[in-house]
């Protein structure tokens, strides 16, 4: 018997995908045949509460409150426009087949399955390639403004682990513009009043009642105060768990708390392990740095990555001879070149710089040039295409992108894994959804670039408005606990408790302390390559931390004012939680799979090596009132449509 | 190559709340690497704050990249700092030399309600783009994203006025607390696109009607573009008032029928 079939055997908690029955294509389309709906006038009586407005979050709200429902939305952010969707800078995918180059919704749906290394649920990626189409329609009526080509049409680029061009973009900033899309279409509603906003408000629990979700608690920051809201359900859209680094690409306020806090109230949280290390940022300068700046995967359409083959070379890159360079890229997965997918471009990158051939003051980085696109193209051609990605290059670097080549070194920069949801984006949990960066679904084991903004638009524009109203119609007239039930009560307790501990902990050391500890072991041991005794150092390291941030934290100020040194050591501390999970499913998980590289499983070319015999399973765990102490569930992946092979990009 | 900075002399405004009474705090920086960000400066002033017992100085702040618009100091009476095109978290030590002394202020307009230290409520923002910052087309039923075809440099003029980060640098700026930049940047960016002429008077005038209930008036000091991050060009507000004369005056009637 594998050991998935063992594993299965012995779940605690019943995880149904609930896959729609039918061939594949015709899955999604089938399901919303067959789903249970809210009659239109019906639907105001429902209240849905959503965290996080982000590109999921935003347009998951827009769209249930267009259809009628009550929503409240939520954000620690100031405004609902600056969530982190916003830094996206490359481009999403649509499989509109625009440039008649031979894309297809399968394709993207191949693609995809393939790029995660084979280990996503296939249903899940069909529908979203599907949806690709209709969300690129929907962002352009929204004001989206695409780039175009000279004749007025849409124009698309190529991005990592696709031989075709199905990538939109708005310069380099596509997020921010996809964002302001949702967000304006958002605000809208929140002028209509079909969506209260609280911003500035971060949810600290999520109350479960009857084994239903039943609400959230939040935490007002300005005011500290603590507030319970109730509704019929609860989207989490509260994005990835990337800053569990401490440096990564993401904003500095991205955190764990929603999803982690969901967790311990019994979510099962999926695939920890499966990190994404992106090889395009720009290398560390000086240990004040506070965080990494990506620089966009779509450079690496022009942009060649090399090192020189003399780890003493001190001449500048554009001295260096073409025989003294190796374009490694190029040189080992000839069909892809530059193009191969992140999780072997960064791995590459590391192997470049272990072996001493590093570029830069600290050599901690390899060259990404353009010195022959600007041969090619024109200078001009290239500063239409990437202007404003050099500029932001020169002013962190202090270095002219277009005289010298780029530096880059690989971050940690978004995460697979996430909150374990079946079909319908409902966790383990009746009534509590998540949705975007959140969940672990569409992904797999490695994302393909230009694909977070695609699956976090579908998954609130396309996916949820059917799938809550699915759940809420047998609901329909029937009470729902109210905030004045004890369960509320008992967890605004626990959370004053909680936040008032941090304040009295009376030790010496910052939360900032602790997070930059904490990253740099999650780094070392649960980063790029992963050993068996380095994660064993970890889950050793990790609770000896936690125990001093425990006793030795230092929060100064006061809970009833804006403190941003409380808000980060209750995220901090979350992130010490989470850390030993990802270790934890680091160690069992025993074979290589997109960005989970585990040294001890590769191939004689250094390869990742899966073991579809044992491993092709999502890991599902279960919190087991200790964060070192999780019960592992485990969700058989069954492969119908893509044949399960050796992922090759050579 | 990074060189250490010397002897920065820090005056940082303080203040627990909107209605307390604030002061200028002055700390020194004995030494830092010009790679620092500006805020990353300050991060390690605060983390020695909190060793030493003391209350962090609060700032807005997320992506670091210049994108998000979270971050807003005013630094040396200059909205974002000294470098032009640059938003705060994107200045790096780098424009600052040995025994510097650096004024940090929360940014002041009447619109923006301070919540403490540097930290300012810029909500008013949000309540002029939902009077009609906006494209009506409810999900579902877009047509095909290639139907209608938009020349080039209409797209791309949009673009240049959508690239607006919500900071409020430009109210900071103006000597009236004027929006008049953030909200003609938006108007462009919709009113210059197809989808965006089904709306186009009811926008504007919207938009510069709830724009007045919050924001003091323009006088055409042009302070809003030099300090704009984005370098948003101030031709933006002749195109919201053209617009917003339309609206008003014409024969709304008239307009439909064209
Ligand atoms: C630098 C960078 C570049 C990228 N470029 C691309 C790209 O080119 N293409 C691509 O497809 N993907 C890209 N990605 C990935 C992509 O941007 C993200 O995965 C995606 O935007 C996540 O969207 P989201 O809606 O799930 O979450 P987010 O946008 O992160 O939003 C999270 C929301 O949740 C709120 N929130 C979180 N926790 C709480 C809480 N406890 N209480 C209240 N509110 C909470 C936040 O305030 C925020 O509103 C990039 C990522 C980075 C870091
Ligand atoms: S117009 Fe410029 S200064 Fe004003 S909010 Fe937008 S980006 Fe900031
Ligand atoms: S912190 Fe995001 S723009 Fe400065």
């Amino acid at each position: 018997m594998s050991l998935t079939d063992q594993l299965l055997a012995q779940n605690t908690v019943k995880l149904d995908s609930k896959i729609p029955a039918g061939p594949m294509a015709d899955k999604w389309n089938s399901y919303k045949d067959n789903m249970k709906l809210v009659n239109p006038n019906n639907k105001r009586k429902f209240k849905v509460i959503v965290v996080g407005t982000g590109l999921a979050g935003a347009s998951a709200a827009a769209t249930l409150a267009e259809l009628g429902y009550q929503v409240d939305a939520f954000t620690f952010h100031d405004s609902a426009r600056r969530a982190h969707s916003i830094a996206a800078q490359g481009g999403i995918n649509g499989a509109k087949n625009y440039k008649g180059d031979g894309d297809s919704i399968h394709r993207l749906f191949y693609d995809t399955v393939k790029g995660g290394d084979f280990r996503a649920r296939e249903a899940n990626v069909h529908r979203l390639a599907e949806n690709s189409v209709d969300i690129i329609d929907q962002m352009v009526a929204q004001g989206v403004p695409f780039a175009r080509e000279y004749g007025g049409l849409l124009d698309n680029r190529s991005f990592g682990g696709a031989q075709v061009s199905r990538t939109f973009y708005a310069r380099g900033q596509t997020g921010q513009q996809l964002l302001l899309g949702a967000y304006q279409q958002f605000s809208r509603q929140v002028g209509l009043g079909g969506i209260r906003l609280f911003n500035r408000t971060e949810l600290i629990d999520v109350v479960v009642i009857d084994g239903h979700a039943s609400g959230i608690v939040v935490r007002d920051l300005v005011t500290g105060e603590l507030q319970s809201h109730a509704a019929h359900a609860v989207v989490l859209a509260t994005g990835g768990y990337g800053n569990a680094f401490f440096l990564s690409t993401n904003a500095m306020a991205c955190n764990v708390t929603a999803a982690w806090r969901a967790h311990r109230k019994g979510a099962l949280f999926a695939n920890p392990c499966y990190t994404q290390i992106h090889p395009t940022c720009i290398p560390q300068s000086d240990d004040s740095q506070s965080k990494l700046t990506l620089m966009s995967e779509s450079l690496r359409n022009d942009g060649r990555v090399w090192v020189p083959t003399n780890p003493n070379e001190t001449r500048p890159a554009h001295e260096v001879p073409e025989n003294e360079r190796d374009y490694y890229l190029e040189r080992l997965y000839p069909s892809f070149g530059n193009l191969a997918p992140r999780d072997i471009s960064s791995r590459a990158a590391k192997r470049a710089v272990d072996k001493g051939l590093g570029v830069g003051p600290k050599k901690n980085g390899v060259y990404l040039d353009f010195a022959d696109a600007i041969n090619r193209l024109g200078r001009e051609v290239v500063e239409e295409r990437y202007g404003n990605l050099f500029e932001m290059y020169e002013r962190i670097a202090g270095e002219n992108p277009y005289e010298q080549p780029m530096r880059i070194y690989p971050a940690s920069h978004y995460t697979m894994g996430g909150l374990w949801v079946d079909y319908e984006l409902m966790t383990n949990i009746p009534g509590l959804y998540a949705a975007g960066e959140a969940n672990f679904s569409d992904h797999g084991a490695n994302r393909l670039g230009a694909s977070a903004l695609m699956q976090g638009l579908s998954d609130g524009y396309f996916v949820l408005p059917y799938t809550i109203g699915n759940y809420l119609a047998p609901m329909l007239n029937k009470a729902i606990p109210g905030t004045d039930h004890p369960a509320f009560k008992a967890a605004e307790e626990e959370a004053r408790i909680r936040f008032n501990g941090y304040l009295a902990s009376g030790g010496t050391k910052s939360p900032d302390y602790f997070h930059r500890e904490l990253g740099k072991i999650i780094w070392d041991y649960c980063g790029m390559e992963r050993t068996e005794e380095g994660l064993k150092k970890a889950l050793s390291d990790l609770p000896a931390l936690y125990d001093e941030f425990k006793t030795d934290l230092r929060v100064t100020g006061n809970g009833e004012s804006m403190n941003q040194t409380l808000e980060k050591a209750g995220r901090v501390d979350d992130f010490f939680q989470l850390g030993m999970l990802m270790c934890k499913d680091a160690l069992d998980r025993q074979e290589s799979c997109g960005g989970h590289f585990r040294a001890e499983y590769q191939t004689e070319e250094g390869e990742a090596l899966r073991d579809d015999e044992n491993y092709c399973h999502v890991s599902a765990w279960q919190w087991g009132g200790d964060p070192m102490k999780p019960n592992l569930n485990v969700e058989k992946l069954e492969f119908e449509e893509v044949h399960l092979a050796t992922r090759s990009y050579k | 190559m990074s060189h250490n900075l010397k002897n920065i002399t820090l005056k940082i405004w303080r203040q627990d709340g909107p209605q307390a009474k604030g002061n200028f705090e002055t700390h020194v920086i004995d030494e830092i690497t010009d790679e620092a960000s500006f805020l990353e400066m300050l991060d390690i002033l605060n983390d020695k704050l909190v060793h030493d017992g003391k209350e962090a100085v609060v700032f807005d702040h997320d992506c670091r990249e210049g994108i998000c618009g979270t971050c807003s100091l005013m630094i040396d009476g200059q909205a974002h700092g000294p470098q032009r095109g640059t938003a705060t978290c994107q200045l790096h030590m780098r424009q600052f030399q040995d025994n510097a002394t650096i004024t940090i202020e929360p940014w002041r307009a009447s619109a923006f309600p301070l919540i403490k230290d540097l930290m300012v409520d810029r909500s008013a923002f949000d309540r002029v783009i939902e009077s009609g910052g906006y494209i009506t087309a409810e999900t579902g039923g877009a047509p095909d994203a290639n139907l209608i075809p938009i020349p080039k440099p209409i797209a791309d003029a949009a673009m240049d006025s959508a690239e607006c980060i919500g900071c409020g640098a430009c109210v900071a700026a103006c000597p009236n607390g004027a929006a008049n930049l953030f909200t003609a940047a938006k108007v462009a960016h919709l009113n210059r696109l197809p989808q965006g002429q089904a709306e186009r008077y009811s926008r504007v005038e919207n938009m510069v009607e709830t724009m007045d209930e919050h924001f003091g008036s323009c006088t055409n000091h042009g302070e809003c573009e030099a300090a704009c991050p984005k370098e948003i060009s101030i031709d933006v507000i002749a195109l919201m008032h053209k617009d917003y004369r339309k609206a008003k005056f014409a024969n709304r009637k008239d307009l439909a029928r064209k």
